[in-house]
């Protein structure tokens, strides 16, 4: 029996292609994937994300214990409401999962992690409770669903669908959040656009996207997700990064936070010592088809590997994310070309700078 | 399934269509094109390769997957539909007029491995 969100009867009942994702049946697309992208470029759209996981943390240590358990330092958040991005490490330094953590109150806070690897986030942090005889509770939240709605029009819409949210949240930051009853609104979002991450109580779920379907926003699936993502040059976990690759090796080195030299959080010495031997950067291909993950990527430094590739619908051609060799301490400098093998030809490709697309915006020719 | 009674189908997903001079005319069924979601490139058809029948004869990409299509028979590639370089998409729109291929078969006349609509209908089940 496949896992189902509170939204699967709504998506079901309104023609979505369902696809299993990790274990959950999931929208791929409710009709044309690069229309729901465009939608999303240039007004708004909306994703059902409550397959990942809100696990809320509280207790006296909640702090300390995040401050061990993530490569981020969550002493940046100086005030409630405030939430950073962080990957939580292993002791070789290698990426158990990357979150965002929000602090809702002294001493309460809510991390999200991926669905198809919330069971063993659970148990990791858990452990790390336990070893470190933390007083801190991990209170999973499977009774909230989460709605992402991103777009240049997105909190609008949100503010038209919902206007008792407008006071709270009109003022809201990037990575700010806003408690409104027993929902959670996030400015925060993996597409690249402006927009909300809402966690609302699982019931309230298919009215609230009823009502913002009313106010003009277009249901999304995982195709449109992963091909705004990847313009934006945001990570997937089990593509661009796992256990067994460092964030330094994936363009994550402005998550690791190194400034508190007393803070020994767990992957920090596996990570300062060692000096990371690849870099995760961005291709755009010169040649016509399609970059896909797991393609051999041939540079003069060696070989890489394609991580993620697709067909961009903003920019008209492909464009990837690659882990290639460093050039003694030196990434792969942007501008060189490297070859692609693409069923057995090899094929041009040219290191650019991440990210390829931002607010609707193409930042690469 | 929209499956024209005038056309013959390869199992693998291509359509053709034989032409009164005797080649024959490859696209991909409404079925295939559905399967893969938005196509963004077709491509690496070689006009004038002698190909054997079920040997590769291109590729079609979606955002999401690349399949490759087939020829339905032996025979000699003769054109390719260049007007899918700039416009992908017209597969997605109608699938039994964006053909891809033209083929010169070796032994003309001879569909016999091919399925009518009703075989291919059967096939997908």
């Amino acid at each position: 029996m496949p896992l189902r969100t509170p939204l699967f009867d709504t998506h079901s009942s309104s023609g979505a292609k369902l696809v299993d994702f990790g274990g959950w049946e999931m929208p791929l697309h409710y009709g044309s994937q690069v229309d729901e992208h465009h939608q999303v470029r240039k007004a708004a759209g909306m994703f059902d994300v409550s397959h990942m996981l809100g696990v809320d943390i509280t207790g006296p240590d909640a702090l300390a214990y995040l401050r061990t358990l993530l490569a981020n330092d969550v002493a940046k958040l100086d005030a409630p409401g405030r939430a950073l991005y962080s990957c939580m490490l292993n002791e070789r330094g290698g990426v158990v999962d990357d979150l965002i953590v929000t602090l809702l109150a002294p001493q309460r806070f809510r991390v999200v992690v991926n669905a198809s690897t919330a069971d063993k986030d659970l148990a990791w942090m858990n452990a790390r409770i336990a070893a470190a005889g933390a007083n801190a509770q991990l209170l999973p939240r499977r009774d909230l669903a989460m709605i992402a709605i991103q777009g240049p029009a997105a909190r609008a819409a949100v503010w038209s669908a919902w206007p008792e949210s407008l006071p709270a949240t009109e003022n809201l930051k990037p990575f700010h959040a806003a408690e409104i009853g027993e929902r959670l609104v996030s400015r925060t979002g993996y597409t690249g656009e402006d927009g909300f991450e809402i966690a609302l109580p699982a019931g309230d779920a298919a009215a609230f996207w009823k009502a913002l379907r009313a106010a003009g926003v277009a249901p999304c699936g995982l195709g449109a997700r992963d091909t705004l993502r990847l313009e934006a040059a945001m990570n997937l976990y089990g593509n661009d990064m796992d256990e067994s690759t460092s964030p330094l090796e994936s363009g994550l080195a402005w998550t690791v936070d190194l400034k508190d030299a007393a803070r020994d959080f767990i992957g920090r010495r596996a990570l300062t010592a060692n000096t990371p031997k690849r870099a995760l950067v961005g291709l755009r291909f010169l040649d016509r088809g399609v970059l896909r993950a797991h393609m051999k990527v041939v540079t003069p430094a060696g070989d890489g590997e394609i991580t993620s590739g697709t067909f961009s619908p903003t920019l008209g051609f492909s464009i990837a994310l690659a882990r290639l060799p460093r050039v003694g301490d030196a990434d792969p400098r942007p501008g060189s070309d490297v070859e692609v093998d693409v069923r057995g030809k090899l094929l041009p490709a040219r290191i650019v700078k991440a990210p390829f697309v931002r607010h609707g915006k193409a930042l690469i020719s | 399934m929209n499956l024209p009674a005038e056309l013959k189908y390869a199992k693998t997903h291509e359509w053709v269509r034989s032409e009164s001079d005797g080649t024959l005319t490859v696209g991909i069924t409404d079925t295939a094109q559905e399967m893969l979601g938005d196509i963004v490139f077709v491509g690496d058809v070689k006009v004038g390769a002698k190909l054997a029948a079920g040997e590769t004869a291109g590729v079609v990409e979606s955002v999401k997957a690349a399949s490759d299509i087939y020829a339905p028979v032996s025979g000699e590639v003769l054109a390719f539909n260049d007007s899918l370089d700039d416009a992908p998409q017209q597969i997605n729109e109608k699938p039994y007029e964006a053909w891809i291929f033209k083929l010169k078969p070796a032994k003309p006349g001879d569909l016999a491995g091919l399925l009518d609509a009703a075989g291919y209908a059967a096939a997908q089940e």
